[in-house]
């Protein structure tokens, strides 16, 4: 799994020391006015991620999960609070600078894919390795390496619309590992896909995990939630809880946990 | 036990210890393998109730093996088990009565005993995952267990939340 992992690359430039921790929020707040309507959507949230971390959010409707993911990814502005991403202060960061640290450090999936129509398969997920400034070469070596390992190598040429939802996905998550972000932030990345898609895009992320990328991701659905190191609960735009995941001892436990076979 | 055995027994004659093996191998690893004391038993009772009868079967280099064969009051009464519909799903009753009742007594907090809870069925879905990814995919039996667990455990997650919704 090389290609997923993080590695050493000459794009992007590397920084010289790794904080401890990746992520980190301070306080968090985001509250949406419209019409005189004012919704308080995060309401002072701490959370953290550490380097190579795999944390799932989880929480109802309306918890606040998917908009604590778009302001950690400088999608929208915070209201108050603060974002520290590798010991760096990001909150306040302007637009502008929020896109450069996109393309260096954050990659994005989200549930409905978000690919260029426009452009192939393979145009999508060399596109962000050349607007980091990758040669055209390297961009190709990369984009190929990841194909190949998401196996929809011979979908390069293809546009997206002709591709299936789980095959788009992978695209998406090609594009998404290009650049070696620091962190993977996912917005229910299986939310659209039946379940063995589902299965393969988990085996992914996993893959890419076990490699040592750092992922944050927003789920309902908790097969998904199962793989991660850590699950915070989101209630209300707080924190509810936030606990690793401790698997129940094999021995004595299987489907008889769940299901009583009667008869 | 008793109708599972009785069902094994329709296809042919065995003795114990093959239908342990039988069950294993048609549910696969997920299901806890029966305990053999148990099968025994159990075949004891089924044959006092006249739905199984047994013979020693001799073996020329072990000690005698006990075989045991359907009766046509075992077939009958297999007959009636597959026919009569069987049992809805059912919800775990268990722990929404502690979260109902405790608070009320003022010995625990909803919110503490929900996340408590998730965190255990979390855990048990990982290892459900996990089971999952290992399954043989030619088996289908122990991969539609799995799947299934996975499905009621997902409700039951998704029962939590409701509950978080409404009484927090």
């Amino acid at each position: 799994m090389r290609g997923i992992a993080p590695k050493d690359s000459p794009w992007p430039p590397a920084q010289p020391t790794e904080p401890p921790i990746l992520l980190r929020t301070s306080k968090l707040v985001k509250v949406y006015r419209a019409d005189g309507v004012t919704v308080e959507a995060v309401r002072g949230v701490d959370i953290e991620l550490g380097i190579g971390e795999f944390v799932a959010i989880m929480g109802p409707s309306g918890s606040g999960k998917s908009t604590l993911l778009h302001v950690l990814g400088g999608l929208e502005p915070a209201t108050s609070g603060e974002i520290w991403l590798r010991g760096q202060r990001v909150d306040g960061l302007s637009t502008a600078a929020w896109a450069i640290l996109r393309r260096q450090h954050i990659g994005f999936v989200f549930q409905f894919f978000n690919l260029l129509s426009n452009m192939t398969v393979a145009d999508n997920v060399e596109l962000p390795a050349l607007l980091a400034g990758a040669t055209p070469r390297q961009a190709r070596k990369r984009r190929e390496e990841l194909l190949t390992e998401l196996g929809i190598s011979d979908k390069a040429d293809a546009a997206p619309a002709r591709l299936s939802g789980g095959e788009q996905q992978r695209v998406a998550l090609a594009r998404a590992l290009a650049n070696e972000p620091s962190v993977l932030l996912a917005d229910e990345p299986t939310g659209n896909l039946d379940s063995s898609n589902t299965r393969d895009v988990l085996r992914l992320l996993r893959r890419a995990h076990d490699g040592g990328q750092a992922i944050l991701m927003v789920t309902h659905d908790a097969r998904v939630a199962s793989l991660a190191d850590r699950v915070i609960n989101l209630f209300d735009g707080m924190v509810a809880d936030d606990a690793k995941i401790v698997p129940i001892p094999r021995t004595m436990n299987g489907v008889a946990d769940v299901l009583e076979l009667r008869g | 036990m008793r109708q599972p055995l009785l069902a094994l027994l329709a296809k042919e004659p065995a003795h114990g210890y093959e239908l342990k093996l039988a069950l294993e191998q048609t549910f696969g690893e997920a299901y806890p393998s029966p305990n053999i004391g148990q099968i025994y038993v159990t075949l004891k009772r089924l044959e006092q109730d006249g739905l199984v009868r047994s013979e020693d079967v001799e073996q020329t280099t072990r000690p005698n093996k006990r075989v045991y064969a359907l009766t046509p009051a075992g077939r009958e009464a297999l007959r009636a088990w597959v026919g009569e519909p069987s049992d809805g799903p059912r919800v775990r009753d268990e722990f929404f009565i502690k979260l109902i009742l405790a608070p009320m007594a003022g010995l625990a907090d909803r919110m503490e005993l929900m996340n408590s809870q998730r965190r255990h069925y979390l855990g048990i879905m990982r290892n459900l995952t996990e089971l999952q990814a290992e399954a043989d995919p030619a088996d289908a039996p122990a991969r539609l267990l799995i799947e299934g667990a996975i499905l009621h455990l997902q409700a039951d997650l998704d029962w939590l939340q409701r509950c978080q919704e409404e009484l927090v």
